[in-house]
């Protein structure tokens, strides 16, 4: 099935300076008309306002159109981009960027014209790049930035991952920084079947988790629901050449026309980027994997699935200590599954769990090796004013993280986010609520199978500003010092480059105010689960089905 | 866990306007359900009973009048929604989850069976979320607790209490009641049980996929093959096939298909003397841990398992 969206047309005006060569960056498009619409705004972050840096979407066909002439709908390949030759088209030019091959091939080279580009969409295309796609498997499902920021990984439900790196700093071009460009693609999990049961293992990414870095190497874990691999990923930029056993093509020469011996010299190559699993923790889980954590020593991790909470050694990827069970000796009592894990930031020894019963478990590897019992214990005390049918699937958490601090834990479940301090087990210290308006909808929601969305939550680096996804491709920001929200959206209709994100409101009551969006009207098939926050400056990355969305603070 | 999906033989309609649940496919199978978890009511090594949380406030400590929100923060997000986010504690919001909550019986009702098909579609897809699967399996145990509690279902005469020890299946109380009742509605709760009995026997070999929680379902009926879903989630655990084939051999009785069965269950009598055997020769051992229910709990689901 192709969509076409309509034309974008691609200008090398000082506004876009798009296109450049050869390092694989491809920035915002331009509006249709050629210019960004800045749409005013106040948002109530107490930060500022915030602009869209960069959306990036992952393309799956892209058709070239001639100014003068009919559409001629061509595919691009891999070869192509890679070529630099037809990259040196005066108005239309591609950086070229790694893609998996056989997706996408020319069938013959562009004439030199000026070009219209048309964007067409094709449903089974698998593309790690950049534009929207209606091909389920592009579906992001995981975003996750590095320990310096510089890095933002995505996992999507195809088993992709995508790692974007952040535009160098650059005196002239300031308003540039915070863009973020396609670095590394990679097929991190294939789909398997597992014989015995009879089912097939999806290679959808749960998780992905970054390691900090140590040498010039990148080293980050990405999951599926069975599986967890070690990822490195690498640059080069050099290679070796010059040698005698081998030819330029890597041919192994006859020795006999071997006069003479030289020393293989390094030369400058085009940067490439690799990616190489150097380690594979399999079979481990026998439910579905929902958390990877490294842990502060950087020298272990865990793995939580619905019953069972592992713990790997980096080194060692035969054996893993189980650390959690809470699996029942009969599987028909089973009440409560696992939802979430995380390790302290800083203590080693500490690390949390929350279930679906709305519990938050905090427990110490020194007290025992199975840490079947807990050391704190955090459950808010139900609201019997609103108890329901639904409490008990509306209480369940989905996500819980630490804060940088250490002092603090934040949990998401259905209509709310709460913030526990470590050292007060009977209530949060804080509750914000996401989308109350939904609390009267949960029949509903429970029908539609909305009410089992897992939503995901991040601090800021500071923690004083948390934030959590919604439907309808809002995402909520909590300011917890100023105590003030604001609702933004993340869509391609107001997603033009660098425009100014207007804060959403949804009523209510009966009237509703111009700009507001109605309950009954909000689009539950776009919902944002997945978002991540720069660990230092005010950048988010939120994740809309298979859009990526890259937002700046405009004070910064 | 109750395999709750299992007990219908097609997708029940989301929406029974019954005033009397006992002449339905639906109240046949929540008796069958009732069996399943009366005996899966035993506080876990989880916290809590499971149906802890819905007797009330007087089983939650908490003070009365202490907003649920605490600090200054719950009034946060009242950015939106109207500020009803602030309300969270004072009780302005019972009328909204009133609205919406299931208080009258016929919306009870549907919500229970939304539940279960959403239970059966659950074990049809490749691998359920077991997540899900739970919350959606104590939904209906909450929703069947307080169907008790409202006393709507039609309690029947004692006429089993005590006769047989308790530990045994009660479904076996299905089975022998239906041998003396007339059979007027279809399923017969012999096929029900023999349905019990030997979906977990299907289960396993992957005739329906499912996951490993989904597949202890069906043992609920804790006569069935409680030792043997035991094995077979070991089995499944260490990965043996070598295992899979032992373990049913221990098990006498047909190994239906799975549409064998369900089909067996629609055609009614029929497959009932089948089903009696089935259970008869598979009738395992009870296992050692029997049930903590108080007695008359038991006496209870077993007069509204021999109501009709």
């Amino acid at each position: 099935m192709l969509l076409s969206l309509p034309a974008l047309h691609l200008q090398t005006s000082e506004h876009h300076p798009l296109f450049q060569l050869p390092h694989g960056r491809l920035g915002p498009w331009c509006s249709p008309t050629g210019s960004p619409a800045p749409l005013s705004c106040e948002t109530g972050c107490g930060e500022g306002t915030w602009i869209l840096v960069c959306r990036l979407l992952v393309p799956t066909q892209v058709s070239l159109l001639s100014m003068e002439e009919d559409i001629d709908t061509r595919k691009i390949n891999n070869s192509f981009l890679r070529d630099h030759s037809y990259a040196t088209e005066e108005h239309f030019r591609l950086a070229s960027f790694s893609l998996p091959s056989s997706l996408l091939h020319w069938s013959k080279p562009p004439p030199s014209r000026t070009w219209t580009v048309v964007m067409t969409y094709q449903q089974d295309y698998l593309s790690p790049c950049l534009y929207p796609l209606s091909a389920l498997s592009d579906i992001i499902s995981t975003v996750e930035f590095n320990h310096t920021g510089e890095l933002l990984a995505t996992g999507d439900k195809g088993g992709r991952v995508v790692i974007f790196q952040r535009e160098q700093e650059s005196k002239n071009q300031v308003h540039r920084r915070g863009e973020y460009n396609v670095y590394s693609t990679f097929q991190s999990h294939e789909p398997e079947f597992d014989y015995l049961k009879s089912l097939e293992i999806e290679e959808k990414i749960n998780k992905i988790r970054w390691l900090p870095q140590q040498n010039a190497a990148y080293f980050l874990l990405s999951t599926n629901d069975k599986t967890v691999k070690l990822w490195k990923v690498s640059e080069r930029d050099k290679r070796p050449e010059g040698y005698n056993l081998k030819d330029e093509e890597g041919r192994l020469r006859d020795p006999a026309t071997i006069t003479t011996l030289r020393v293989p010299v390094l030369r400058p190559m085009d940067l490439m980027v690799e990616a190489t699993p150097r380690r594979v923790f399999a079979n481990a889980h026998t439910y579905h994997i929902n958390s990877i954590s490294v842990n502060s020593d950087y020298e272990t991790y865990m793995s939580a699935d619905d019953l069972r909470i592992n713990l790997w050694n980096f080194e060692i990827t035969n054996q893993s200590f189980n650390i959690v069970d809470i699996k029942p000796a009969n599987m028909e009592e089973l009440t409560e599954v696992i939802t979430a894990a995380e390790f302290h930031p800083h203590h080693c020894n500490t690390f949390v769990y929350s279930s679906s019963k709305g519990t938050i478990r905090l427990c110490d590897m020194r007290a025992s090796a199975l840490c079947d019992r807990h050391t704190k214990f955090f459950e808010e005390p139900e609201d019997p004013s609103n108890r329901s049918f639904f409490s008990e699937i509306i209480s369940s958490i989905s996500d819980v993280k630490f804060s940088h601090s250490g002092r603090y834990i934040m949990t998401r479940d259905y209509l709310t986010v709460k913030v526990w301090d470590l050292n007060m087990e009977n209530r949060p210290i804080e509750t914000y609520q996401v989308h109350d308006y939904l609390r009267s909808k949960l029949c509903s929601l429970y029908e539609n199978d909305c009410i089992f969305d897992k939503f995901e939550c991040v601090w800021n680096g500071s923690d004083s500003v948390i934030m959590t996804g919604s439907y309808n491709n809002f995402f909520r920001m909590f300011d917890r010092n100023t105590k003030r929200d604001v609702t933004l959206e993340a869509s391609r209709e107001n997603s033009k480059p660098r425009a100014i994100l207007k804060p959403r409101k949804v009523c209510v009551g009966g009237k509703r105010r111009k700009d507001e969006i109605s309950v009954d009207s909000l689009d539950f098939s776009k919902k944002i689960l997945h978002t991540a926050w720069h660990p230092s400056e005010n950048i988010i990355a939120v994740a809309a089905t298979n859009n990526l969305y890259i937002f700046q603070d405009k004070v910064n | 866990m109750p395999h709750l999906g299992l007990l219908h033989p097609e997708p029940l309609p989301l929406r029974q306007p019954t005033a009397d649940p006992s002449n339905t496919v639906l109240s046949q199978s929540l008796r069958g359900l009732w069996v399943l978890v009366h005996t899966s009511r035993r506080g876990g090594r989880l916290h809590g009973d499971p149906l802890w949380v819905l007797r009330g406030p007087a089983l939650r400590p908490r003070p009365s009048g202490s907003p649920s929100l605490g600090g200054g923060a719950g009034g946060a997000g009242g950015a939106d929604a109207g500020g009803q986010g602030t309300m969270f504690a004072r009780g302005l919001k019972r009328k909204c989850s009133e609205e919406e909550a299931p208080a009258d019986p016929l919306q009870r009702q549907s919500l229970l069976d939304m539940s279960l098909v959403k239970l059966q579609l659950c074990h049809m897809l490749a691998e359920p979320n077991l997540c899900r699967s739970v919350l959606i399996a104590n939904t209906v145990r909450q929703i069947q607790e307080e169907m008790t509690q409202d006393g709507s279902w039609c309690l029947p005469g004692p006429q089993t209490a005590g006769r047989l020890p308790r530990d045994r299946l009660v479904s076996t109380e299905i089975l022998c009641r239906s041998a003396r009742a007339g059979p007027p509605q279809a399923p017969d709760p012999a096929d029900l049980a023999s349905a019990l009995q030997a979906v977990p026997a299907i289960q396993v070999p992957g005739a329906v996929p499912a996951g490993p929680w989904g597949r202890a379902g069906p043992g609920e009926s804790r006569g069935g093959f409680p030792r043997s879903l035991d094995q077979v989630f070991e089995t499944l655990e260490s990965h043996s096939p070598g295992t899979v084939e032992e373990l049913f051999s221990d098990v006498d009785g047909p190994y239906y298909d799975l549409d064998a069965v369900l089909t067996g269950m629609v055609g009614g009598a029929k497959s009932g003397p089948e089903g009696l055997e089935t259970f008869a020769s598979a009738a395992a051992p009870p296992p050692g841990t029997g049930c903590k229910a108080d007695l008359g709990e038991l006496d209870h689901v077993v007069e509204i398992l021999v109501e009709t």
